[in-house]
Protein backbone atom coordinates (compact mmCIF):
# COMPACT_ATOMS: atom_id res chain seq x y z
CA UNK A 1 0.00 0.00 0.00
CA UNK A 2 1.05 3.37 -0.97
CA UNK A 3 0.55 6.39 1.42
CA UNK A 4 1.78 9.25 3.35
CA UNK A 5 2.13 10.81 6.45
CA UNK A 6 2.13 14.65 6.85
CA UNK A 7 2.16 15.84 10.90
CA UNK A 8 -1.51 14.06 11.54
CA UNK A 9 -2.47 13.22 8.19
CA UNK A 10 -2.30 9.99 6.47
CA UNK A 11 -3.39 9.67 2.88
CA UNK A 12 -3.25 6.24 1.66
CA UNK A 13 -3.40 6.00 -2.04
CA UNK A 14 -5.53 3.35 -3.16
CA UNK A 15 -4.88 1.04 -6.00
CA UNK A 16 -7.13 0.43 -9.47
CA UNK A 17 -9.41 -2.08 -7.59
CA UNK A 18 -10.69 -2.04 -4.14
CA UNK A 19 -11.95 -5.40 -3.24
CA UNK A 20 -11.68 -8.22 -0.60
CA UNK A 21 -8.97 -9.51 -1.84
CA UNK A 22 -6.73 -6.27 -0.93
CA UNK A 23 -8.96 -4.75 1.10
CA UNK A 24 -7.19 -6.78 4.10
CA UNK A 25 -4.04 -5.75 3.63
CA UNK A 26 -5.23 -1.82 3.00
CA UNK A 27 -6.86 -1.89 6.66
CA UNK A 28 -3.74 -3.83 8.23
CA UNK A 29 -1.33 -1.01 6.94
CA UNK A 30 -3.51 1.66 7.40
CA UNK A 31 -4.02 0.87 10.99
CA UNK A 32 -0.09 0.21 12.17
CA UNK A 33 0.54 3.81 10.71
CA UNK A 34 -2.28 5.45 12.44
CA UNK A 35 -1.30 3.61 15.78
CA UNK A 36 2.10 4.60 15.23
CA UNK A 37 1.79 8.36 14.12
CA UNK A 38 -1.38 10.01 15.91
CA UNK A 39 -3.47 10.52 13.17
CA UNK A 40 -6.27 12.28 12.63
CA UNK A 41 -7.06 12.62 9.30
CA UNK A 42 -7.09 10.23 6.79
CA UNK A 43 -7.45 10.55 3.71
CA UNK A 44 -8.38 8.27 0.81
CA UNK A 45 -7.23 9.08 -2.35
CA UNK A 46 -8.82 7.29 -5.33
CA UNK A 47 -6.99 8.92 -8.50
CA UNK A 48 -5.60 5.53 -9.76
CA UNK A 49 -9.00 4.14 -8.73
CA UNK A 50 -11.82 2.89 -10.96
CA UNK A 51 -13.07 -0.11 -9.08
CA UNK A 52 -14.57 -0.44 -5.34
CA UNK A 53 -16.93 -2.39 -4.39
CA UNK A 54 -18.46 -2.82 -0.50
CA UNK A 55 -15.71 -4.56 0.93
CA UNK A 56 -13.72 -1.06 0.34
CA UNK A 57 -16.95 0.68 2.05
CA UNK A 58 -15.91 -1.37 4.99
CA UNK A 59 -12.28 -0.09 5.12
CA UNK A 60 -13.55 3.29 4.91
CA UNK A 61 -15.72 2.81 8.00
CA UNK A 62 -13.84 0.78 10.07
CA UNK A 63 -11.10 3.73 10.02
CA UNK A 64 -13.54 6.17 10.56
CA UNK A 65 -14.91 3.98 13.51
CA UNK A 66 -11.03 4.33 14.51
CA UNK A 67 -10.17 7.94 14.19
CA UNK A 68 -14.00 9.58 15.15
CA UNK A 69 -12.94 8.60 18.91
CA UNK A 70 -10.80 11.07 18.79
CA UNK A 71 -12.14 13.30 16.66
CA UNK A 72 -10.74 13.12 13.92
CA UNK A 73 -11.82 12.85 10.17
CA UNK A 74 -12.34 10.94 7.07
CA UNK A 75 -11.76 12.33 3.67
CA UNK A 76 -12.31 11.18 -0.23
CA UNK A 77 -9.94 13.06 -2.73
CA UNK A 78 -9.69 12.49 -6.72
CA UNK A 79 -13.15 10.43 -6.94
CA UNK A 80 -14.38 9.87 -9.91
CA UNK A 81 -17.92 10.00 -11.03
CA UNK A 82 -17.92 5.70 -10.84
CA UNK A 83 -16.57 5.90 -7.33
CA UNK A 84 -18.79 8.50 -6.18
CA UNK A 85 -22.22 6.57 -7.22
CA UNK A 86 -20.52 3.88 -5.08
CA UNK A 87 -19.86 6.18 -1.89
CA UNK A 88 -22.99 8.05 -2.29
CA UNK A 89 -25.42 4.57 -2.60
CA UNK A 90 -23.75 3.07 0.52
CA UNK A 91 -24.63 6.00 2.46
CA UNK A 92 -20.55 6.81 3.58
CA UNK A 93 -20.90 10.01 2.63
CA UNK A 94 -22.86 11.33 6.23
CA UNK A 95 -19.37 10.07 8.20
CA UNK A 96 -16.89 11.40 5.00
CA UNK A 97 -16.56 14.31 3.40
CA UNK A 98 -15.65 14.08 -0.76
CA UNK A 99 -13.13 16.96 -1.38
CA UNK A 100 -14.34 18.42 -4.88
CA UNK A 101 -11.60 19.62 -7.26
CA UNK A 102 -11.99 22.99 -8.53
CA UNK A 103 -12.58 22.24 -12.57
CA UNK A 104 -10.57 24.50 -14.77
CA UNK B 1 -26.58 -9.22 -31.46
CA UNK B 2 -29.91 -10.71 -31.14
CA UNK B 3 -30.64 -14.65 -29.92
CA UNK B 4 -29.00 -16.45 -27.28
CA UNK B 5 -25.71 -17.28 -25.92
CA UNK B 6 -24.04 -18.44 -22.67
CA UNK B 7 -21.00 -19.42 -20.54
CA UNK B 8 -20.17 -20.94 -17.34
CA UNK B 9 -17.08 -20.44 -15.80
CA UNK B 10 -16.12 -22.17 -12.13
CA UNK B 11 -13.31 -21.16 -10.18
CA UNK B 12 -11.52 -22.04 -6.83
CA UNK B 13 -12.71 -19.83 -3.81
CA UNK B 14 -9.81 -17.88 -3.57
CA UNK B 15 -9.71 -13.89 -3.22
CA UNK B 16 -7.42 -13.62 -6.26
CA UNK B 17 -10.12 -14.92 -8.65
CA UNK B 18 -12.71 -11.76 -7.66
CA UNK B 19 -10.90 -9.96 -10.40
CA UNK B 20 -11.04 -12.43 -12.90
CA UNK B 21 -14.70 -13.19 -12.67
CA UNK B 22 -15.27 -9.80 -13.13
CA UNK B 23 -13.47 -9.25 -15.86
CA UNK B 24 -14.29 -12.77 -17.39
CA UNK B 25 -18.42 -11.47 -16.96
CA UNK B 26 -17.71 -8.30 -17.98
CA UNK B 27 -15.69 -9.47 -21.63
CA UNK B 28 -18.70 -11.89 -22.05
CA UNK B 29 -21.06 -9.33 -21.55
CA UNK B 30 -19.56 -6.72 -24.10
CA UNK B 31 -21.68 -8.20 -27.10
CA UNK B 32 -24.77 -6.80 -25.69
CA UNK B 33 -22.71 -3.43 -26.94
CA UNK B 34 -23.43 -2.02 -22.95
CA UNK B 35 -22.61 1.43 -21.99
CA UNK B 36 -19.58 1.84 -19.70
CA UNK B 37 -22.01 2.67 -16.70
CA UNK B 38 -23.91 -0.94 -17.71
CA UNK B 39 -20.75 -2.65 -17.41
CA UNK B 40 -19.68 -1.27 -14.14
CA UNK B 41 -22.92 -2.01 -12.77
CA UNK B 42 -22.58 -5.61 -13.49
CA UNK B 43 -18.94 -5.97 -12.23
CA UNK B 44 -19.62 -4.67 -8.53
CA UNK B 45 -22.44 -6.72 -8.72
CA UNK B 46 -20.27 -9.62 -9.63
CA UNK B 47 -17.89 -8.69 -7.37
CA UNK B 48 -20.34 -8.74 -3.98
CA UNK B 49 -22.30 -11.93 -5.15
CA UNK B 50 -18.27 -13.74 -5.99
CA UNK B 51 -16.95 -11.96 -2.20
CA UNK B 52 -19.96 -13.53 -0.37
CA UNK B 53 -19.41 -17.13 -2.07
CA UNK B 54 -16.31 -17.25 -0.87
CA UNK B 55 -15.78 -15.15 2.69
CA UNK B 56 -19.58 -16.77 4.10
CA UNK B 57 -20.59 -19.50 1.56
CA UNK B 58 -16.84 -21.03 2.18
CA UNK B 59 -15.71 -18.79 5.23
CA UNK B 60 -12.58 -18.33 3.57
CA UNK B 61 -11.63 -21.99 2.97
CA UNK B 62 -9.95 -21.63 -0.43
CA UNK B 63 -10.77 -24.81 -1.73
CA UNK B 64 -14.32 -24.76 -2.57
CA UNK B 65 -15.85 -24.09 -6.43
CA UNK B 66 -17.54 -20.97 -7.34
CA UNK B 67 -19.44 -21.55 -10.77
CA UNK B 68 -20.73 -18.63 -12.60
CA UNK B 69 -23.31 -18.73 -15.34
CA UNK B 70 -23.89 -16.38 -17.76
CA UNK B 71 -27.00 -16.07 -20.52
CA UNK B 72 -27.90 -13.85 -22.89
CA UNK B 73 -30.81 -13.53 -24.15
CA UNK B 74 -32.17 -10.48 -26.66
CA UNK B 75 -31.02 -7.69 -24.57
CA UNK B 76 -31.67 -9.43 -21.18
CA UNK B 77 -28.12 -10.47 -19.24
CA UNK B 78 -28.51 -12.64 -17.00
CA UNK B 79 -25.70 -13.94 -13.97
CA UNK B 80 -25.94 -16.42 -11.42
CA UNK B 81 -23.42 -17.54 -9.16
CA UNK B 82 -23.64 -20.44 -7.20
CA UNK B 83 -21.24 -22.05 -4.76
CA UNK B 84 -21.13 -25.41 -2.49
CA UNK B 85 -20.66 -23.78 0.95
CA UNK B 86 -23.04 -23.47 3.95
CA UNK B 87 -26.01 -21.70 2.74
CA UNK B 88 -28.25 -19.08 3.96
CA UNK B 89 -30.54 -19.73 6.85
CA UNK B 90 -32.49 -16.49 6.96
CA UNK B 91 -32.01 -14.95 3.73
CA UNK B 92 -34.51 -12.09 4.36
CA UNK B 93 -32.15 -11.12 7.35
CA UNK B 94 -29.17 -11.33 5.17
CA UNK B 95 -30.22 -9.12 2.38
CA UNK B 96 -31.22 -6.38 4.89
CA UNK B 97 -29.10 -3.38 4.13
CA UNK B 98 -25.57 -3.29 6.82
CA UNK B 99 -26.49 -6.72 8.51
CA UNK B 100 -23.29 -8.81 8.06
CA UNK B 101 -22.57 -11.56 10.18
CA UNK B 102 -19.28 -11.07 10.31
CA UNK B 103 -18.53 -7.51 12.09
CA UNK B 104 -15.47 -8.11 13.67
CA UNK B 105 -14.32 -8.43 9.98
CA UNK B 106 -15.07 -4.90 9.06
CA UNK B 107 -17.73 -5.99 6.57
CA UNK B 108 -20.07 -3.45 5.30
CA UNK B 109 -23.19 -5.64 5.01
CA UNK B 110 -24.27 -3.95 1.90
CA UNK B 111 -23.25 -6.57 -0.66
CA UNK B 112 -26.98 -7.39 -1.02
CA UNK B 113 -27.93 -3.64 -1.52
CA UNK B 114 -25.44 -3.02 -4.00
CA UNK B 115 -26.77 -6.19 -6.07
CA UNK B 116 -30.00 -5.31 -5.51
CA UNK B 117 -29.10 -1.41 -6.90
CA UNK B 118 -26.99 -2.25 -9.62
CA UNK B 119 -28.97 -4.83 -11.24
CA UNK B 120 -32.64 -5.22 -12.48
CA UNK B 121 -33.42 -8.89 -10.48
CA UNK B 122 -31.83 -10.45 -7.91
CA UNK B 123 -33.11 -14.21 -6.57
CA UNK B 124 -31.24 -15.81 -4.02
CA UNK B 125 -31.73 -19.48 -3.40
CA UNK B 126 -30.25 -21.54 -0.87
CA UNK B 127 -30.22 -24.32 1.49
CA UNK B 128 -28.13 -24.64 4.73
CA UNK B 129 -25.43 -26.40 4.61
CA UNK B 130 -26.06 -27.36 0.46
CA UNK B 131 -25.09 -24.10 -0.87
CA UNK B 132 -26.08 -20.97 -2.28
CA UNK B 133 -27.17 -19.10 -5.79
CA UNK B 134 -28.08 -15.89 -6.61
CA UNK B 135 -29.40 -15.03 -9.70
CA UNK B 136 -29.13 -11.51 -11.24
CA UNK B 137 -30.56 -10.02 -14.48
CA UNK B 138 -30.20 -6.98 -16.30
CA UNK B 139 -31.64 -5.31 -19.04
CA UNK B 140 -28.96 -4.14 -21.41
CA UNK B 141 -29.63 -0.69 -23.79
CA UNK B 142 -32.84 -0.12 -22.52
CA UNK B 143 -34.72 2.65 -24.90
CA UNK B 144 -31.50 2.22 -27.14
CA UNK B 145 -31.42 1.12 -30.60
CA UNK B 146 -27.79 -0.48 -30.23
CA UNK B 147 -27.24 0.21 -34.30
CA UNK B 148 -28.41 2.70 -36.80
CA UNK B 149 -27.47 1.77 -39.74
CA UNK B 150 -28.11 4.06 -42.82
CA UNK B 151 -27.20 3.08 -46.86
CA UNK B 152 -24.76 5.33 -48.34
Amino acid sequence: MKYQVQENCLTIYLPGEVDDHNADEIRREADAVIGRNHIRYVIFDFEKTDFMDSSGIGVIMGRYKTISLIGGEVWAVHANERIRKILTLSGVTKIMQIYEEETV
Amino acid sequence: MKGTNEMEIRFDSRSENEGFARVAVASFMTQLNPTVEEVADVKTAVSEAVTNAIIHGYDGRRTGKVCIRCKIRENIFTVEVSDSGKGIRNIAEAMQPMFTTKPEQERSGMGFSFMEAFMDSVDVESEPEKGTSVRMTRTVGKGREIWTTQSL
